[in-house]
């Protein structure tokens, strides 16, 4: 495995990405980094095209069946700070019970990454969303990268992204990873979540039901206590209401939260640096 | 009538899950719900399972998934 840190100027190859001015890519040096920086998504939404694109990795996709677990790591700078970005199993929800899904599920919840970007089909853009609104469930700092966004406008497809944005409370980015286009616009929404300049206010979904309510707030306060460290506890207990098997489990082992993490980062990274 | 019972290229819409827990999350997350449109595309080529159209992308089912879905056939 070798590794080459790449910056954009040295790349004179590809037209549309090199107007990303201070990127550098880092393929795997993920040392000493500033942010943290999760990609979730749907499966087949591009999200391993657009890790390659920021880290000048070339990561070959796989599959996360079995107990076997393999994420991919990878970083880049953008203006003078150090991006990790960690590329997490596609999956359709964090509220099943399959392995893949719980680690994307535990990574957004317990890995407390800086910023998530949720990498949205732009062309199947009503079944992403059941995703999108589960992550703004758990985190405020996610961005939303609307990709494939040329075969939308190719199957007559537009979206009114401005519109979703403000209804979801996150940047929404239009993108093509394939073609480079949108980016510099991604790379600038994650910048400013990062660093806290963009207004957290993601969209939640709200309970009618004042018992409901009230469960959540009671059960939420004994697991703070419980467990200090919890990013957000108001979903824990929600899962917990819910009969979330490997939750309870995880509240039962005493587990949730710091072991969880360590119990999905034993295996090494499998990637192929370029 | 069920799911399963739908032919190749018929629409219906859903009317209810009978699946529990777990395997019903799973359906709701892949958006079949109560009001979804779902279309048969193809059977595979032993019948089980079968491609089914919903909101714009292509799930396989197996019947025994298929059939703990209550449809209603779109005429």
């Amino acid at each position: 495995m070798t590794t080459q840190a790449k910056t954009i100027s040295e790349c004179g190859s590809c037209a549309t990405s090199c107007n990303t001015a201070h990127l550098t890519k880092l393929g795997i040096k993920t040392g000493g980094w500033d942010y943290v920086v999760a990609l979730a998504g749907n499966p087949n939404t591009g999200k391993s095209t657009i890790f390659n694109r920021l880290t000048g990795l070339h990561q070959h996709v796989g599959n996360w069946a079995g107990k076997t677990v393999t994420r991919a790591e990878g970083a880049f700078t953008l203006n003078e700070k150090k991006y990790k970005l960690v590329d997490l199993p596609g999956t359709y929800s964090l509220l099943s019970t399959s392995v893949d899904e719980e680690i994307a599920r535990d990574f957004v919840l317990f890995g407390k990454p800086d910023v998530t970007i949720v990498v949205a089909d732009a062309t199947r853009l009503e079944r992403n969303l059941n995703l999108v609104l589960q992550i703004l469930e758990i985190t405020d700092r996610a961005v939303v990268a609307l990709n494939l966004i040329d075969e939308a406008r190719r199957a007559n497809l537009t979206i009114d992204e401005r519109a979703l944005a403000r209804d979801l409370g996150v940047p929404v980015v239009p993108m093509s990873a394939r073609r480079g286009e949108g980016v510099t616009e991604l790379l600038n929404a994650v910048e400013s979540v990062a660093e806290g300049k963009f207004p957290a206010r993601a969209h939640r979904i709200k309970y009618a039901d004042e018992k409901l309510e009230k469960a959540i707030e009671t059960l939420a306060a004994e697991l703070r206590a419980e467990f200090a460290d919890l990013p957000n506890a108001r979903w824990v207990a929600l899962r917990l209401l819910e009969g979330d098997e490997s939750i309870i489990k995880a509240v039962r082992l005493n587990q949730l939260g710091t072991v969880k993490e360590a119990g999905i980062f034993p295996s090494l990274v499998q990637i192929e640096a370029n | 009538m069920t799911l399963n019972k739908l032919k190749p290229g018929q629409i219906g819409t859903v009317k209810e899950l009978y699946s529990k827990d777990s395997e019903r999350r799973r359906m709701v997350d892949l958006g079949i719900l109560p009001g979804t449109r779902i279309e048969n595309v193809m059977p595979s080529p032993l019948g089980d399972p079968i491609a089914y159209r919903v909101r714009s992308a292509v799930v396989a089912l197996r019947s025994e998934q298929a059939e703990l879905i209550e449809i209603e056939e779109n005429i």
